[in-house]
């Protein structure tokens, strides 16, 4: 199982995929505001979303799970 | 007027408590938990914590800034840029209990800030603005409609949206069908109402505003004009006064126009008039700032007022410190740079500590910092971590100043954007003067390019 992590604190503006989706390396995961600046996080690599760990309006920090992949 | 609240925080909170210490006014700021240990509020008189570090939850947090206005038995509160200066409710509110509101009247401030309102006020006023819809767009069939009878490339708008959040650029239909749901969805979000408007997007334009200034006794002067189009996502990054490559006649067209436009709305306190001025020097009214801009330290620096100081002479009641238009003098060049806390490639934020920032600066030059050495860059706020303000006597004296300042800057521990500004400042584009609000986004292009060869 793999994670990806916020690469920045910020908060979550939208949320861009669902539980049990296939994602392809690059796509939008999640987009995140921080700065007054959207910022958008990508899958780095291919694969299935297994669990979403944060919702829009969360405030995240640097480092945390965002999704996990299956 | 002896006691001020502060509505704000970093640079401009440190800005407007330093007048005010000045003119013997005490003041209080207000702080969230993160900005507990930055410098303005070691600086006020008075400082309170008014809540956690989101904005929702302490700086926007109308009722509660009210009650401690309340409390403290101020005057006044200045609100700054940003968080509540263009609130409506909250200037009622504030004069509801007796606290004057440093800016204008409520109701010229509701006009102002609905871009639909304002455009109708400036037509009415004989001020050009630019070809667009009169109403707001019910459904992207209505859009396509009116976009269609403009001509593309369009901007779609959100009315309740300025200062570049809340638009966009449309080529063709298909952008335009593209954007028209989530642009209506990040304007509710963002400014709470889902209006939008079109606006035919003017080529080769320039962002040229004017400092507009007005009493309670009537009195309306301008304080010349700014240039703002160097910008990275609708962002101002620098601005400089007087405009380059702006002939003398159509300037003074500009100032008039900014003047009349004031007048139509019977304007108090300080206030910008932004245009857009395409390459023949025509000019369209684009959107009125009912408040001090960030970049009015150039404007203070060519005409040497003391702005915050205006502001609080207007909002007790006295007249504008000089009224005769004639005798407003501008002198020598001044060029504001914003210093964010920034990747100067990718334009991501970089939050962290500031563990050095050593400015080497003489007397020309103005450094207008939010923070002190050791203190840290949150990302709850916007990235601008301090303000470099260079006066010259012309602007080529102007740049070779701004690129000493910083060649001997250092700040690390965050990313700045000095050093885009250092090339940037270099570059044929901006020394001829002779740019428009795209020039950044080329000259970055340019960059790429090069590297990649």
């Amino acid at each position: 199982m793999k994670n990806l992590e916020s690469t920045m604190a910020g908060t979550v503006f939208t949320v861009n995929v669902a539980i049990g989706e296939e994602v392809a390396a690059g796509q939008v995961v999640m987009v995140l505001e921080s700065m007054k600046m959207e910022i958008p996080i990508e899958a780095e690599t291919a694969g299935k979303i297994a669990t979403i760990n944060a919702n829009e309006g969360d405030f995240v920090n640097e480092g945390d799970v965002l999704v996990t992949f299956e | 007027m002896k006691k001020v609240l502060i509505a704000n925080r970093g640079e401009i909170a440190r800005r407007i408590i330093k007048t005010c210490k000045r003119l013997n006014i005490e003041t209080v700021a207000i702080y969230s938990e993160a900005d507990k240990d930055l410098p303005y509020v070691k600086e006020a008189d008075y400082a309170f914590e008014i809540g956690p570090s989101q904005v929702q939850q302490s700086y926007l947090k109308v009722d509660d800034i009210i009650a401690l206005a309340k409390r403290e038995k101020v005057d006044a509160i200045h609100p700054g840029y940003g968080f509540l200066s263009e609130n409506a409710d909250f200037a009622r509110k504030a004069e509801a209990e007796g606290i004057v509101f440093i800016g204008p009247s409520p109701d010229t401030m509701e006009k102002m800030g609905d871009k639909i309102e304002s455009r109708i006020t400036m037509i009415n006023a004989n001020v050009p603005v630019v070809p667009g819809t009169e109403a707001g767009l019910a459904s992207v069939e209505d859009a396509i409609t009116a976009a269609s009878s403009i001509g593309y490339p369009i901007m779609l708008k959100a009315s309740a949206g300025g200062g570049g959040i809340g638009m966009i650029r449309c080529d063709d239909e298909e952008t335009l069908l593209k954007h028209f749901e989530s642009i209506k969805t990040r304007a509710k979000s963002y400014f709470g109402s889902d209006v939008v408007f079109l606006e035919k997007f003017i080529d080769s334009s320039r962002h040229i505003e004017v400092q507009i200034f007005g009493d309670t006794h009537g009195n309306i002067v301008h304080l010349f004009e700014r240039n703002c189009s160097v910008q990275r996502r609708n962002q101002k990054v620098l601005e400089e006064a007087p405009s380059p490559n702006f002939p003398q006649e159509a300037r003074e067209k500009l100032w008039e126009a900014a003047v009349n436009a004031a007048k139509a709305v019977n304007y108090i306190n300080a206030g910008t008039v932004e245009f857009i001025v395409d390459h023949n020097h025509q000019f369209y009214f684009l959107e009125m700032n009912t408040r001090l801009q960030v970049e009015h330290p150039i404007t203070e620096a060519i005409t040497g007022f003391d702005l915050v100081e205006w502001q609080l002479r207007v909002a007790a009641g006295e007249e504008l410190p000089v009224r005769d238009q004639a005798s407003i003098k501008s002198n020598g060049h001044a060029i504001e740079f914003r210093i964010y806390a920034e990747d100067p490639k990718t334009f991501f934020p970089s939050p962290g500590t500031i563990t050095v920032q050593n400015w080497e600066t003489d007397e020309d030059v103005r450094i207008d910092a939010g923070y002190a050495e050791g203190d840290k860059v949150t990302p709850f706020y916007d990235p601008m971590i301090s303000k470099v303000i260079i006066h010259a006597e012309n602007r080529k004296l102007a740049i070779e100043s701004a690129q000493k300042v910083f060649s001997s800057a250092k700040i690390e521990g965050v990313k700045t954007n000095i050093p885009l500004f250092q090339q940037f400042l270099d570059d044929e584009s901006f020394i001829s003067g002779e740019y428009s609000t795209s020039v950044l986004g080329e000259w970055m292009d340019k960059q790429r390019e090069e590297v990649s060869k």
